[in-house]
């Protein structure tokens, strides 16, 4: 589905990613996990198009999409979420998720005075697709809050429902994780794995949460400063002698012993 | 008597004259604040897109009083209006393409965009100053006054009159209007709300599938409504000079951060804060009070606490007192 070829993202003379090469393949939950600064959100953002890779290539589905705008890749089917949840505060539940879908008719001028009609009919459509998903998620009792009122882990299932308003090949979660209590991260589980399963979305997940990690993924890869480690299961991954380093930092002792 | 006479001047001077510059200048800080809210840069070069779309109005304005086209009791301008705001869009979208594009690509500091801005101002300013000329230019024409100081003395028979243009009307009128149909643009329609979308958070909005140059398109094709609009009417009601426009620039930017600067309601908060105390400042209030005081304390000077020479002084401290109290204005803006 998703092919990174050698990556590198360098700021100045710090390279966040060094040199990345992964797959992600279709219909799979793929982890990403890695110590903190192991380079996971920035190889995020160069998928995304956010970032501009010093080298390297992204291609999906055998088509090369390195450095592609985000709303281009978006009109692929390539969504992702942030780290740190963002969402249009001023504006309603609803209307955050109403905004999703790109192209739609109300957004040329032209049609904002003589296509009414249309828009009108496009836009009941798009808000009974809104409430659908907010039922999925949980949360249709927020439906006409002002986004920005609503608490970190209920801002993180609204990311999720955003991917919901449109068909979506594949999603990438920044730590959906990341400040949610058990109750509603379980909720956003169950929410990943239905999409996997009904609506055949590909998933991949950055998270620090191991049993989050281990009840959805499989397979999981391990970054650590810029470079991809390891790829297997959890267990293969928790096994790896070389993760354990990057984690634990044991380095010093064995390169006293191996001598490199 | 007295009392309605110092009443009839109070509103002669400083409250007609106050409604019809605050009107000017929301509409300008409302151009101001859309490219700062969505743009994300002080446009310097505001003052001097005004004065180009003006300048496109005027000389539209005389090619038709030349044909003899006029609509009637309203000044020709009107007419012209829309073929300007044409005009000033395809040389904005024509600077955007040219000069901003380059910019937005290169994810330059704001303040580069700002330096940027500002030669973007030069050029309009000479440009304006090389086909119109740089003196004092007349295009107004119609009936001068709703009504007159004199007919207003006729009708109440007080001694002082209250006169109110028909420019100013017309600038009242037509802020309204534009601001009403800017409101329902930007809540209502989804065009609006991609622009505010943008505007809350670029990068949500870039994940969201909303096209930055499409939004970008829009807002240049709004500023040059707005600045060509606010224009006009400041060139009806007073005189059309290029080196006023570019005055002009401060108490716009004085009323957009005054108000917030991102927020449209802000904006018209603020201009309208600004040019009220612009003129309540600098008016001189010996008159009324001659009519209010009794004799013995009836003012000898002119009661003017500045000088109208002083008047942007005045924009500018209500700046720094709102800033001081209130860092991103009174309806709270974006913070830089």
């Amino acid at each position: 589905m998703i092919e990174v070829h050698d990556i590198h993202k360098h700021f100045g003379g710090f390279h966040a990613v060094d040199g990345a090469t992964l797959q992600i393949a279709e219909g799979s939950i793929t982890g990403l996990i890695g110590p903190n600064g192991a380079g996971k959100t920035t190889l995020f953002n160069v998928i995304a198009g956010v970032l501009k890779p010093t080298s390297g290539r992204v291609t999906m589905a055998g088509e090369d999409i390195t450095g592609l705008p985000p709303h281009e890749l978006f009109s692929k089917g390539l969504l992702r979420t942030f780290q740190i949840a963002h969402e249009f505060t001023s504006m309603s539940v609803r209307e955050n998720l109403m905004m999703v879908p790109g192209g739609q008719t109300g957004e040329a001028l032209w049609n904002t005075w003589f296509g009414r009609k249309r828009i009108a009919d496009e836009e009941r459509a798009l808000a009974a697709k809104a409430d659908e998903v907010l039922e999925f998620l949980t949360i249709d009792h927020l439906t006409h809050e002002r986004a920005g009122n609503l608490s970190g882990g209920q801002k993180k299932l609204l990311e999720l429902g955003r991917t919901m308003m449109v068909d979506a090949r594949i999603v990438f979660l920044d730590e959906v994780g990341a400040g949610v209590n058990r109750t509603l991260l379980n909720t956003i589980g169950d929410a990943i794995i239905r999409l996997n399963k009904e609506r055949g979305y590909t998933f991949c997940v950055i998270e620090h949460d191991m049993d989050f990690i281990g009840r959805l993924c499989d397979p999981v890869i391990c970054m650590a400063e810029g470079k991809v480690l390891a790829e297997g299961t959890l267990e293969e991954i928790k096994a790896n002698e070389q993760v354990i380093e990057a984690y634990l930092g044991t380095g010093l002792k064995n390169k006293a012993k191996t001598g490199t | 008597m007295d009392y309605l006479n110092a009443l009839a001047a109070i509103a002669n001077y400083i409250l007609v004259p106050g409604m019809a510059y605050g009107a000017q200048l929301a509409l300008g800080a409302l151009g101001v604040t859309l490219v700062y809210g969505i743009l994300r840069f002080s446009n310097f070069a505001h003052g001097d897109t005004m004065a180009f779309g003006t300048m496109f109005v005027i000389l539209i304005t005389w090619a038709m009083q030349r044909v003899g086209i006029n609509a009637g009791p309203l000044p020709t301008a009107l007419l012209a209006l829309p073929f300007g705001i044409a005009l000033t869009g395809l040389v904005l979208l024509g600077t955007d393409r040219v000069v901003y594009r380059f910019y937005r690509k290169a994810r330059v500091k704001p303040v580069v965009f700002v330096m940027v801005s500002l030669g973007v101002m030069f050029i309009m300013n000479g440009l304006t100053r090389f086909i119109i000329g740089p003196g004092d230019q007349r295009f107004g024409d119609g009936e001068r006054f709703i009504i007159s100081a004199r007919t207003f003395k006729e009708l109440t028979g007080l001694r002082e009159g209250i006169a109110i243009k028909t420019s100013q009307g017309i600038t009242v009128i037509t802020a309204v209007i534009v601001v009403a149909l800017l409101f329902w643009f930007l809540n209502k329609t989804r065009t609006g709300k991609s622009m505010r979308a943008f505007s809350d958070n670029e990068d949500l909005a870039l994940l969201s599938g909303i096209n930055p140059e499409r939004v970008v398109l829009y807002t240049w094709l709004i500023v040059a409504g707005l600045a060509t609009i606010a224009g006009t009417l400041y060139g009806l009601d007073k005189s059309f000079k290029p080196f006023t426009y570019f005055q002009l620039l401060l108490p716009i930017f004085a009323s957009a951060i005054v108000g917030g600067l991102g927020s449209p309601l802000g904006a018209i908060a603020g201009g309208f804060v600004i040019a009220f105390s612009e003129v309540t400042v600098t008016y001189a209030f010996k008159k009324v009070g001659n009519y209010v005081l009794p004799e013995s304390l009836a003012p000898d000077s002119l009661v003017q606490l500045m000088s109208t020479d002083y008047k942007f002084a005045v924009s500018f401290s209500i700046l720094i007192i709102v800033l001081l109290f209130k860092p991103t204005g009174l309806f709270k803006g974006q913070s830089v």
